[in-house]
């Protein structure tokens, strides 16, 4: 069976295909993310960008196969190259394959730094038991002094003391740097960071961004930056995933997500980020709002929302179109286009 | 006060030079916890309810250990065959009266205050162990469905709602019922058992029908006493696993018993540590009306219960001493433990424990 997994090109760590999720509520059936395709480079950083309840998140957690009840993954593929060269599907493995990757070779750094850590346990320990779930011969002594290191390296100062703090006897800033570390502590060839900066205020925002970066440069890690404030995207990020209720819109290299936006839907998110050197009236915003996901709307899920509705756009659902190379957008107009020429 | 505050304090520093011994640098790595431990004992000392409650649990402690080695008269000989007067014989006060028990006497012409000192070895053990085994039975079940949800967690609920549709003293009568005869068959054959059970109890070997009338008790109880504990903990499981740590040890690989155990057990045992030390005075009470009822040990057994339940034949012309003197026992072991798990729930809850520390702090600066 596990011959039958096609081989990914070289520097390809991730790939995920037509990844289908849905939730089972007594309400109906939420398209939560619907045939989402992406993939990571070895040493690369990916962004998801999307409104909140677009499906960002759950993308995530579908990757490791973190989906409770009553939702469940429908179809798709989730290609991982292992430390080791192999390639597996992680939907596949058995789940004892996939808790040894869970936290070793695939992490999670999350959004509320404060719930994400147990009360009761030191951010030592915290670090000791990831190490420790993955490695069974390694003494206590020996991983508080690697959580020592990390900690050093996430930039806690007199990492010695912090080691044998609570979470509760740290500041905001200090807990998300430790949650970064807990990440860090089995040297993941995948990080997935979600929303690791929205609870921060600005200053310690950049500090934490900064720190992904050059860790994630220092390690050679992919990286998936899932976020909706644009202003990280462009600071970071290599390539731009533009999701829209499940589906992705949009796609390609950070300067022509941004130069070049193809998708209405880009467009429009752009336009919403306000320019701080112009005096603005109003706030852009998206006229109408996120459809529900349990009854989504025929054709492009956009079409209710979008400025250049046409008839064909309630009807089909568009094709991703390449426009650029690497760069493909989701939308009616750009299939006509490409017609045309 | 300060006297409890310096002892409880001593100990502490005493455990933890020994891990200090055990394994170096285990002062400085664990210093919040024993500074969090000192805080406790701080509070608690704080709170007279507790203290009292802590010291009548002492006491009791020290008499069921001490007691059956101590009681001067033994249980199995029957007085009033000497001294026809002693049957029920009044407590006997010095000046008006000399030569027989202070506190009086029960139906045998035994010194009731021997005799309870048997009792309350008996009735420590029953709580005690009735607690211990019916408790972790319900956390662990209640753990399971709570965190396993779906198919698991209505089946276990299901089973714990058919344990609790019933009232547990008719269910404990069932059960108390029918083992007696079995546990007595194998006492009979298993000496080892035998010498065992009769020496956790304080009671001689002959006794075994006894014992296994003592037992039988001792396990209708423990099957009736886990699904308040698997409610309580599965109530608190389904919120706790909800926590986004819960969902962080998942991502970072955790086993299931890891998570479960480390995770989230200690974030729901207070509660159920409360409950516990509140459960041992409800226990204690059970198990004395089981045995009021008949259910538990016969002659010559002193079992609290049943001793009263004799006089109570005699009631009130000519027990009222034995129904007094064991009712109070009885009543002050049940407010021992109750007083004692008031404080615990107030110093184990973090934030009343700040608070209490708050308060003093501004206390003193007064």
């Amino acid at each position: 069976m596990m011959n039958e997994i096609t081989h990914l090109p070289e520097d390809i760590i991730l790939k995920v295909e037509d990844l289908d999720v849905r939730f089972y509520t007594y309400a109906g059936v939420v398209h939560a993310v619907s045939n989402v395709s992406f993939y990571v480079r070895e040493g690369e950083t990916i962004a998801l960008v999307g409104e909140t309840g677009c499906g960002k998140s759950v993308t995530t957690r579908a990757i490791t196969k973190l989906i409770e009840s009553p939702g469940r993954i429908e179809g798709g593929k989730v290609l991982f190259r292992r430390r080791n060269g192999k390639i597996v599907d992680l939907l596949k493995i058995s789940d004892e394959e996939l808790r040894e990757i869970r936290g070793n070779e695939i992490a999670y750094v999350f959004q509320d730094p404060t719930s994400a850590l147990d009360p009761l346990y030191t951010i030592g320990y915290h670090i000791h038991e990831t190490i420790i779930a993955h490695k069974s011969k390694i003494s206590k002594k020996e991983t508080f002094k690697q959580a020592v290191n990390l900690l050093k390296h996430v930039l806690i100062p007199s990492p010695e003391v912090r080691v044998k703090n609570y979470p509760h006897e740290m500041s905001g800033g200090m807990r998300q740097r430790s949650v970064i570390a807990i990440g860090l502590s089995n040297m993941p060839r995948l990080l997935i960071a979600d929303e690791p900066t929205t609870n921060l205020d600005v200053t310690v925002q950049a500090q934490i961004l900064d720190l992904l970066k050059k860790i994630q440069e220092e390690y050679k890690m992919g990286l998936i930056l899932i976020t909706h404030n644009l202003g990280i995207v462009a600071e970071v990020a290599d390539r731009v995933y533009v999701m829209y209720a499940g589906k992705m819109v949009e796609e390609g290299p950070l300067e022509q997500i941004f130069y070049n936006p193809q998708h209405p839907y880009t467009k429009l998110l752009l336009r919403a980020v306000p320019d701080p050197t112009k005096k603005i009236e109003k706030l852009e915003s998206i006229p109408g709002v996120v459809p529900s996901l349990i009854s989504p709307p025929a054709g492009c899920r956009f079409q209710p929302r979008c400025l250049y509705a046409m008839d064909i756009c309630g009807r089909q659902e568009p094709p991703l179109v390449e426009v650029e190379s690497e760069h493909r957008a989701a939308c009616w107009l750009l299939e006509k286009r490409g017609g045309s020429k | 006060m300060e006297f409890v505050y310096k002892t409880l304090k001593s100990i502490i520093w005493a455990y933890a030079k020994l891990r200090e011994k055990l394994s170096p640098g285990w002062i400085l790595k664990n210093s919040s916890r024993i500074r969090e431990w000192e805080l406790m004992v701080y509070a608690y000392s704080k709170s007279p309810i507790g203290v009292i409650g802590g010291l009548i649990v002492l006491i009791v402690f020290i008499l069921a250990v001490i007691g059956p080695l101590i009681a001067w008269e033994p249980y199995w000989e029957y007085k009033i065959l000497y001294d026809e007067n002693l049957r029920y014989h009044p407590p006997c006060l010095p000046p008006s009266c000399s030569g027989y028990p202070l506190f009086g006497t029960d139906e045998w012409g035994r010194d009731i205050v021997a005799m309870s000192l048997y009792g309350f070895r008996i009735s420590f053990v029953i709580s005690i162990v009735v607690v211990f085994l019916g408790a972790p039975l319900g956390i662990i079940l209640g753990l399971i469905s709570g965190y396993k949800g779906g198919v698991v967690d209505e089946i276990i609920m299901r089973v714990t709602d058919i344990f609790l549709a019933f009232p547990g003293l008719v269910l404990a009568i069932a059960f108390a019922s029918v083992l007696p005869q079995r546990i007595r068959g194998v006492l009979e054959t298993n000496s080892a058992l035998r010498a065992f059970f009769s020496g956790l109890f304080g009671l001689r070997q002959e006794e075994y029908g006894q014992l296994a009338a003592l037992l039988s008790i001792w396990f209708a109880m423990v099957i009736v006493w886990w699904p308040g504990y698997a409610r309580i903990v599965r109530g608190s499981v389904l919120s706790v696993r909800e926590m986004p740590f819960i969902e962080a040890a998942k991502l970072s690989g955790l086993s299931t018993w890891s998570i479960l155990f480390k995770h989230i057990l200690p974030n729901v045992l207070s509660p159920v540590l409360v409950m516990m030390t509140f459960d041992i005075a409800t226990a204690t009470l059970f198990a004395a009306s089981l045995s009021f009822l008949g259910l538990g040990p016969q002659e010559p057994v002193p079992e609290l219960g049943f001793v009263i339940s004799k006089a109570g034949g005699y009631f009130p012309e000519r027990s009222t001493h034995v129904v007094l003197y064991l009712g109070i026992i009885l009543l002050i072991i049940a407010l021992g433990w109750n007083l004692l798990g008031d404080a615990l729930r107030d110093i184990l809850d973090p934030k009343t424990r700040r608070a209490i520390e708050y308060r003093l702090e501004k206390e003193k600066k007064k």
